[in-house]
């Protein structure tokens, strides 16, 4: 090895000695991170500072005003105002509430039973059976959305064709029903990559834990309630706190199922109703507040979620 | 609706060759009952059919002509006019169908690649290197996971209009490259796999940052990679909501914007009902492959850097 490498290899065990040609190491990190960096800053945060500023302003003339001084006015919050006295922007939020509430439990727990059953030994064909339950997770949500809405229309669908024929009129796409449509094309999409988080996760729980409680006499059941569920209570939590905001945020599916139904409005989810405003309305001011809302009604449900779930983790111990 | 992966932090550092074989394990001593055996049995068929036949029903679909679409039992095969199906696909609009698939091609594999490079070369100077302002970056990185991605898309696009971007590819590829998950899982995924004395080791032979990076460390990340690759891709063929806002010329369009298209045209043009649903199969077959000759990879990529996303 030779003299310079030998005086390099001393720098680099002491790093706080400065050394000219040792400033790679200093400067790398940051040359590493550049890329990142630019672009958080201009498609995360530069975004929401450009969606705030718009909020604040009305564009005075019809036309694609944007931008410029012309034409825009500094009004306070008054597309704020506009957007909460709109019904329909209202209405959407308590949809996708009411959805969560039922879809996310739902969608985790047939995650969750499915990741319990993959962790023991009862099954078998086990990659046979995870493969067709993670394979809907690869198909797009529009793509999965436009399968259900085949199977949904009574013109095509065998399943509703089937259920008529034995006397059971259904029809999926009512105005009391579409939600819980759509819920389940939502189900169908995600239970694979939760069951496959929440099955990773049991499979780092030490087996030796198993063992001393069947030794206890513990039954599978039990074994899963007692010590699989809160071995892996973090990771269930994750799942939790993500699809919430993935309720939240609902659009793919009720804006491609509109094809099939006209039970679905043009502002049936908070993000369809910023697209309308957008896109069918114009108004970018109003798109612009409406999206804003989203983010920290979103932010404080995030909040809330990991407030409980912590609580109750601390109980747990 | 979007599902972000979730991962927690690695619950012992191993080393990535180590081999970890616990699906046998507790096979020793667990014994089910038959009845528990039936139970699960029945269960779990009901399961891979609830997940299995929409897709089977869509294979059928797809080679029946319009009108036995309407008329025939939907879960059995009629005339068999897949092929017909297919040419009708490749010549409707002087086979805008295949455009579209070549940009959504683009748009998920050059993205899913740059933003992989990007993740990794993030997560590993995070992971490696303790520099001012790097417990900022992680904090932001953390709680930009919060935003969802669909709340920025109209934002990002009025952005877009500002700089002149919308309606061009840039506008959809490069927002998707900012991708905070990636470069988290990359840290972990760095923190767990490349041993800081190898980064000391690579100094002392005289390498410079630059090529510890490229020739040492991205091959003990690449399993990493995989992962977070796979993710994105999967992420950005799923984009939808921005590049419906972004993109006006259905030229530029991917497949998803434009089979959504389609379908709310069906509603005046019946013929095309059969091309929807031939184009619904043909647009899923590539990411279905990708997934599954791909599973191998990223299932050890996860076992071996104890990230359970």
């Amino acid at each position: 090895m030779s003299t310079a490498a030998a005086t390099r290899a001393a720098a680099a065990r002491t790093p706080r000695r400065r050394r000219r040609g040792g400033g790679g190491e200093r400067v790398a990190p940051y040359v590493f991170l550049a890329p990142f960096i630019f672009l958080f800053l201009v498609f995360l945060v530069l975004p929401i500072i450009v969606a705030l500023y718009t909020s604040f302003f009305q564009t005075q003339r019809s036309g694609l005003g944007f931008g410029g001084g012309d034409g825009q006015k500094f009004v306070w919050f008054d597309n704020y105002a506009l957007a909460f006295s709109n019904p329909g922007f209202i209405e959407s939020f308590g949809r996708v509430l009411l959805f969560g509430a039922v879809q996310v439990p739902v969608m985790l727990a047939f995650s969750l039973v499915l990741a319990l059953l993959f962790d023991s030994a009862v099954v078998r064909w086990k990659r046979f059976f995870q493969l067709s339950v993670f394979l809907p997770y690869a198909v797009p949500s529009v793509v999965a959305a436009l399968i259900w809405g085949f199977l949904y229309q009574p013109r095509v669908s065998p399943i509703v064709e089937g259920l008529t024929s034995i006397g059971v009129p259904v029809n999926f796409l009512a105005p009391g029903t579409v939600l819980w449509s759509i819920a389940n094309v939502a189900v169908w999409s995600v239970v694979g990559v939760n069951m496959i988080i929440l099955f990773s996760s049991l499979q780092t729980v030490p087996r030796e834990m198993y063992e001393a409680a069947r030794i206890d006499g513990a039954g599978e059941l039990r074994m899963a309630l007692q010590i699989k569920l809160p071995m892996i209570l973090p990771a269930l939590i994750l799942t939790m706190l993500f699809s919430v905001i993935g309720t939240l945020q609902l659009f793919n599916e009720p804006m491609t199922m509109r094809s099939v139904t006209s039970n679905i409005s043009g502002d049936y989810t908070p993000n369809m109703a910023v697209f309308s405003a957008t896109t069918l309305g114009g108004d970018i001011n109003l798109g612009s507040a409406m999206a804003i809302v989203i983010g920290l009604v979103t932010f404080v449900l995030s909040v809330i979620v990991s407030v409980l779930s912590n609580r109750k983790r601390g109980s747990a111990k | 609706m979007t599902q972000v992966p979730v991962l927690a932090p690695p619950v012992s550092p191993e080393p990535a060759s180590k081999p970890r074989n616990r699906t046998r394990v507790h096979a020793e001593g667990e014994r089910p009952s038959p009845a528990a055996r039936v139970a699960a049995w029945i269960f779990m068929g009901a399961t891979a059919l609830y997940f299995l036949v929409p897709v089977y029903w869509l294979i059928v679909a797809a080679t029946k002509s319009t009108s036995d679409l309407f008329s025939t039992p939907g879960f059995w095969f009629a005339e068999f006019n897949l092929f017909t199906n297919l040419a009708a696909l490749t010549e409707y609009d002087n086979g805008i169908f295949w455009r579209w698939m070549g940009n959504s091609l683009i748009y998920s594999g050059v993205g899913s690649l740059l933003m992989t490079f990007i993740s990794l070369i993030s997560g590993y100077a995070l992971a490696m290197y303790r520099f001012r302002g790097r417990s900022v970056v992680l904090a932001a990185v953390l709680g930009s996971m919060l935003i969802p991605q669909t709340v920025l898309a109209q934002p990002t696009y009025l952005l877009l209009v500002e700089i002149g971007l919308n309606n061009t590819i840039w506008g959809v590829l490069i927002p998707s490259l900012a991708y905070p998950f990636g470069v988290l899982l990359a840290f972990v995924y760095a923190q767990a796999s490349v041993p800081q004395e190898l980064l000391e080791a690579a100094r002392l032979d005289g390498a410079s940052e630059w090529r510890a990076f490229f020739s040492i460390a991205l091959k003990l990340l690449s399993p990493g990679g995989v992962t977070i690759m796979l993710f994105a891709f999967i992420g950005s063929w799923n984009n939808f909501m921005l590049p419906l806002l972004v993109i006006s010329d259905a030229r530029l369009m991917p497949v998803t914007v434009g089979l959504s298209g389609w379908s709310q045209a069906a509603i005046t043009i019946p013929g095309l009902q059969t091309l929807v649903v031939i184009g619904a199969l043909v647009s899923i077959i590539p990411i279905v492959v990708v997934f599954v000759s791909l599973q191998r990879y990223w299932r050890s990529g996860l076992a071996a850097g104890g990230v359970r996303f």
